[in-house]
């Protein structure tokens, strides 16, 4: 579905990504991992075209997205830090987005709901409180019901109650069909959820399995275990 | 397109900074025109208002506007929309939006007092630099990351076309005088457009003794059609040519 082909990101003098390959397939989900720094959102940001890689093209459902940006709207995007207009409240954000999107497709407002954010609609968003901003922005990933998701560290700074709601629901979506990137530092919260693994470091992928293999390999169950394992392996 | 237009005025018109300019113009033109017994007079000290107040508000507001929408313009950019669509209909929001307040503050009250000739050409001068500086703004904005740098480009760009630019060409001139620069002094003045815009005012005012060297020999050279179409292309110009260059770096910035 998603082809990245060889991409190479600098910024400056640091090499963000070191020629990138990879293929994302419907139905998966991929959880995206690696330490802090190591290109795993100017990834996703490239994949959004947010930010032009210097080398390698993004094929997005056999076109190039660099001529096309109609892909976005098959694209459901959670920021790792949601930053959206001050002054705008929930209600005004959300009607906006629905209409730039005019979108065709069935609105999912399952989460808006389960967030209890129909209750808050006339909050600007300068005042909410950086879960509830991470709660909206959930919201509007999902809400186009996209083809993709691509959420950035979604469960960070989420009450447990309102992180359980959203792994459901990604989960929910997953059983779909849908593809799912997720990045997360939060190993134990993956476990459950995710088919695929791609570890990243210093901007290059080291790996990118089936967790069933990589769980056959390393004989472990959790994925905290099984990245634990590798490192080990790879340090000797 | 429209639809990110109309919520980009609306949200500008919300900001009551567009509604202060109005009154402000409209107090400036009122009062110009009330206490001057007659209106070249009052022409005249408006033009010298007018070209102030108007390309510094209008460059200072569209590069903090700029900034602030840094938020809207990467939730924009994560929806099914063309880069050049977000950074043209920003473009045309603010240019509106500060159009309309010129048009409400400055424009009543000069097609009210003032001959219509004059009046039109006043009012659409004024529109033109709204215009060229807000792309002027859009130009320093996308320079740098950091908004108080961006602010102190656009503040020095203003101060440079509103102050120094003048200081400059009357420097030129008298160290040149014994020179024939006449020519050169019309390519000089293409360099900014208050200059241009201020002489393109008082050749419709027929006042040319009070406008100084520069627009003398312009007087001369473009005191007809030809002059007239040239001075309104080389204000285009101003607009097209800062908002190209915007254009063209917003598609390869990184957000």
């Amino acid at each position: 579905m998603i082809e990245v082909k060889n991409i190479s990101k600098r910024f400056g003098k640091i090499l963000a990504l070191d020629n990138i390959d990879l293929i994302f397939k419907e139905g998966e989900c991929i959880a995206l991992i690696g330490p802090n720094g190591c290109g795993k959102t100017t990834l996703i940001k490239s994949i959004l075209g947010m930010v032009i890689p210097n080398e390698g093209e993004i094929i997005f459902k056999g076109k190039d997205i660099k001529s096309d940006y109609e892909y976005r709207r098959q694209l459901g995007y959670m920021p790792q830090i949601g930053r959206y207009p001050e002054n705008m409240t929930i209600g005004q954000l959300i009607s906006m987005l629905k209409n730039i999107r005019q979108s065709e497709t069935e609105l999912d407002e399952e989460l808006l709901h389960q967030f209890e954010l129909t209750s808050q609609l006339d909050k600007k968003m300068s005042t909410l409180s950086g879960g509830t901003t991470q709660k909206v922005s959930a919201t509007v990933a999902f809400l186009f019901n996209p083809a993709v998701l691509i959420l950035d560290e979604p469960t960070a700074g989420l009450d447990p109650l309102a992180s359980e709601i959203l792994k459901a629901k990604i989960v929910k979506e997953k059983e779909k069909g849908k593809l799912i990137l997720i990045t997360s530092h939060l190993l134990s919260e993956l476990d459950d959820m995710i088919t695929q693994l791609i570890f990243m470091q210093e901007g290059k992928v080291i790996f990118h399995k089936d967790m069933d293999v990589l769980k056959a390999e390393s004989g472990e169950e959790t994925i905290a275990k099984v990245i634990t394992k590798i490192l080990k392996a790879r340090a000797i | 397109m429209n639809r990110i237009i109309k919520f980009i005025i609306l949200d500008i018109l919300k900001n009551k900074i567009v509604l202060l300019y109005t009154l402000l113009l409209a107090g400036f033109a009122w009062s110009a025109f009330s206490l001057e017994d007659n209106s070249t007079k009052g022409i005249l000290t408006l033009l010298n208002i007018i070209l102030l107040t108007v390309p510094l508000v209008s460059i200072l507001f569209s590069t903090i506007y700029i900034y602030n929408s840094a938020e809207f313009i990467e939730l924009l950019l994560s929806q099914p929309i063309k880069r050049r669509t977000i950074w043209i209909s920003l473009f045309s929001g603010l240019a509106l939006s500060l159009m309309l307040g010129f048009l409400i503050g400055a424009g009543i009250p000069i097609l009210i007092f003032a001959p219509l000739g004059v009046g039109i050409m006043m009012i659409t001068i004024g529109c033109i630099i709204s215009v060229v500086f807000v792309a002027i703004a859009f130009l320093s904005a996308i320079l740098t990351r950091d908004k108080a740098k961006g602010i102190g480009i656009s503040i020095m760009l203003w101060l440079y076309f509103a102050l120094l630019f003048d200081g400059l060409v009357l420097f030129l001139t008298f160290q040149f005088s014994d020179y024939p620069i006449e020519k050169a002094m019309i390519f000089i003045s293409a360099l900014s457009p208050i200059d241009i815009s201020r002489i393109l005012i008082l050749l419709h005012l027929d006042v040319s003794a009070m406008m100084g060297y520069t627009g003398a020999i312009f007087k001369d050279y473009f005191g007809n059609t030809l002059g007239l179409i040239i001075s309104f292309m080389i204000l285009i110009l101003w607009i097209v040519a800062p908002f190209f260059i915007s254009l063209y770096k917003f598609k390869h910035k990184d957000l």
